[in-house]
């Protein structure tokens, strides 16, 4: 309480004399000054985030490996030259077509695979319920080192180091858990009444799931595909060492490639870089308000 | 057929009249609830296939001394079986409380625990910051908001190359350091410095995430709370800590444990900005795990994986704990 006085009264000295004779502010309206700092700190932070994407876009069009080393010079001699020998005369597309295998792959399987349960666990309470949350919630958290020695061992048993299917089982064991999670976000936010109606008519639950909720949660599924796809798009620890092949490289390995302890074409690999970060950054573009939401406002009560 | 949707009322186990016998219950919790079990049944089979099986498999590997020369392999035509044995809870031993167990696990541990907690309190403070600076009414806040989230937007693998460049030597961070007449750190050679720009690396891809995750739960608090304490005479700084922090709490205690978990295992920053074998003192325990496995010559299974189930203890330790907490001040995760 004393406080509280203390800290109003002082308030009113500090600010009473030099706010009073100016014009009253709405609320939402901030002083000029304030503004500016706004917009500075912003574009400061933009530039921040843009410049090292834009740097590797603007080395890759220098023409020699060392040109990072003067960049002024790219100036006078631009040139698409990274491109055109990327697409030529690198595995570049086979890694695309690897990275495109491995992450749909996991995306169609996680997402088939957790969408029942997503709608279980959002609508059902039987017994393990809490249980079978925290393990949907602790496989989320396996450091990559946890699980890589033992599939190691048996991929290799079963023949499916280097193979697309071994990489995908491998990714769907973090992916299907969290697309239960994503899916379950989803549901909670479909309303119960419309379970209630179809069992009212006379759906059993799984005619309720199929016919009613499943429809309805196409943008939940979307977001749960996209995320999925992301994550195994992006993996890089279990791709380097599962994938021997060089043509089966995922296209977070090929990069790899450009950079060896001798030899580092760092102008080829900027190019891929770009051209990889492209059509990837633009999806993302195009769904993230949906990821967002989905990441976030997945509420459980756990 | 009973319905088993109760509408999350948090109903608890337990509040049953007196319990039947257990081939009564199983039976009883079979009709009753089988379609549950149905619908979460292939998650149950995928998950103990990929990950209990391998699991229990590794945690079966850390009580041996495997490495590749002496598990099963195949050069050519001949199978090599495995000739690992059983040694019990030595690796634990000694990676804990072996000789230079200090060089080899601790001084890791410290450094990921302190990268761990930088990280997330640098994605946090920047990712509210310009979360609230977004927030208010701005011209041109969408293409900010489009521009800050780039980090996110494109692959870490890809971003990280991009960074790799700029910080080697006569890469243009220290050609910018030089110009300013400021002294020019070897950021890919020094541990310090190593340290140092992986945090700063990490920095940057990281809070995009926080930012708008925050962005989202200021969007989501009432504006008429804001209105209300105006009219009371609340400062900017007292609207903020008591309007603003407490409606954030929910996403937060969120966003800071998935921040945790994830920067904690973090694999692709360490890993793609040093390479594989340089660094050794600015390894975290994820990628040193790695190394240890997958890294050096002979490969050190045993070793990597008892590192892994280590590190998972302490991550399971940990959001017990959170959780635990949160509970306590009567929050709930939403994950």
């Amino acid at each position: 309480m004393s406080t509280t006085t203390v800290e109003t009264s002082a308030a009113v000295t500090d600010d009473g004399p030099a706010r009073r004779p100016r014009r009253i502010r709405g609320r939402e309206e901030r002083s000029l000054a304030a503004s500016l700092a706004s917009h500075g700190i912003l574009i400061a932070g933009s530039v921040v985030a843009l410049f090292p994407v834009g740097w590797l876009v603007f080395l890759s069009l220098g023409p020699d490996e060392d040109d990072y080393l003067h960049p002024g010079g790219i100036w006078k001699k631009m040139t698409f030259d990274n491109y055109s020998f990327v697409l030529q005369h690198t595995s570049f597309f086979d890694w695309l077509k690897s990275s495109l295998i491995v992450s749909l792959g996991t995306t169609v399987l996680g997402v088939l695979v957790a969408a029942t349960t997503g709608y279980a666990v959002s609508r059902m309470r039987f017994p393990g319920y809490r249980k079978f949350m925290w393990v949907l919630l602790v496989t989320q958290m396996f450091p990559v080192a946890v699980l890589m020695v033992p599939m190691y061992q048996i991929l290799s048993d079963l023949g499916l180091i280097d193979s697309y299917l071994g990489l995908i089982l491998v990714y769907c064991s973090t992916a299907v858990p969290y697309c239960a999670w994503l899916l379950k976000g989803y549901f909670d936010t479909i309303p119960f009444e419309i379970d209630e109606a179809g069992r009212v008519d006379g759906l059993s639950p799984f005619g309720t799931f199929a016919r009613l909720i499943l429809p309805l949660a196409k943008p939940g599924l979307a977001v749960a595909a996209f995320y999925s796809f992301i994550t195994a798009f992006g993996e890089v620890a279990f791709a380097t060492t599962f994938m021997l092949d060089d043509q089966k490289y995922t296209l977070a390995v090929g990069l790899q490639t450009f950079i060896s302890e001798h030899d580092a074409q760092r102008n080829l690999m900027a190019a891929t870089a770009v051209l990889i970060a492209i059509p990837v950054s633009v999806f993302f573009y195009l769904v993230q308000k949906n990821l967002v939401a989905g990441l976030t406002a997945g509420g459980t009560k756990g | 057929m009973t319905v088993a949707i109760d509408r999350a009322t948090g109903k608890r186990r337990g509040d049953r009249a007196p319990r039947p016998g257990l081939g009564q219950r199983l039976k009883h919790s079979y009709q009753k609830y089988w379609y549950a079990y149905a619908m979460i049944a292939p998650v149950v089979i995928v998950l103990g296939v990929l990950v209990l099986y391998p699991l229990v498999y590794g945690l079966y590997l850390t009580l041996t001394d495997a490495n590749s020369l002496n598990t099963a392999r195949t050069i050519g035509v001949n199978h090599i079986d495995a000739t690992y044995k059983f040694i019990g809870l030595d690796n634990y031993k000694d990676i804990l409380f072996g000789p230079l167990s200090y060089d080899r696990f601790w001084s890791h541990f410290i450094w990921t625990v302190a990268w761990t907690a930088l990280c997330v309190a640098l994605h946090y403070t920047i990712g509210l910051g310009l979360a609230l600076l977004l927030n208010q009414k701005l011209r041109g806040r969408t293409l900010y908001r489009l521009l800050l989230i780039v980090p996110w937007a494109v692959p870490t693998f890809v971003t990280v190359f991009g960074w790799r460049i700029m910080l080697s030597d006569g890469g243009i961070i220290n050609s910018f350091l030089h110009m300013l007449h400021l002294p020019q750190p070897s950021w890919l050679e020094d541990t310090f410095w190593q340290r140092f720009a992986a945090i700063m690396v990490n920095t940057w891809c990281g809070v995009p995430f926080m930012m708008i995750s925050l962005l989202g739960g200021l969007q989501s608090i009432d504006a008429s709370l804001y209105e209300a304490a105006e009219m009371d005479g609340a400062s900017a700084w007292q609207r903020f800590r008591y309007v603003t922090v407490p409606g954030l709490r929910s996403v937060s205690s969120t966003v800071v444990l998935l921040g945790i978990i994830w920067t904690f295992n973090q694999f692709a920053v360490i890993f793609l900005l040093f390479g594989p074998t340089s660094a050794p003192d600015a390894q975290i325990l994820v990628t040193w795990a790695y190394y240890l496995g997958f890294g050096q010559q002979p490969r050190d299974f045993a070793q990597s994986a008892s590192y892994g189930i280590l590190l998972l203890a302490v991550l399971i330790v940990f959001t017990s704990f959170y959780r635990r907490w949160l509970n306590r001040n009567e929050q709930q995760l939403a994950i």
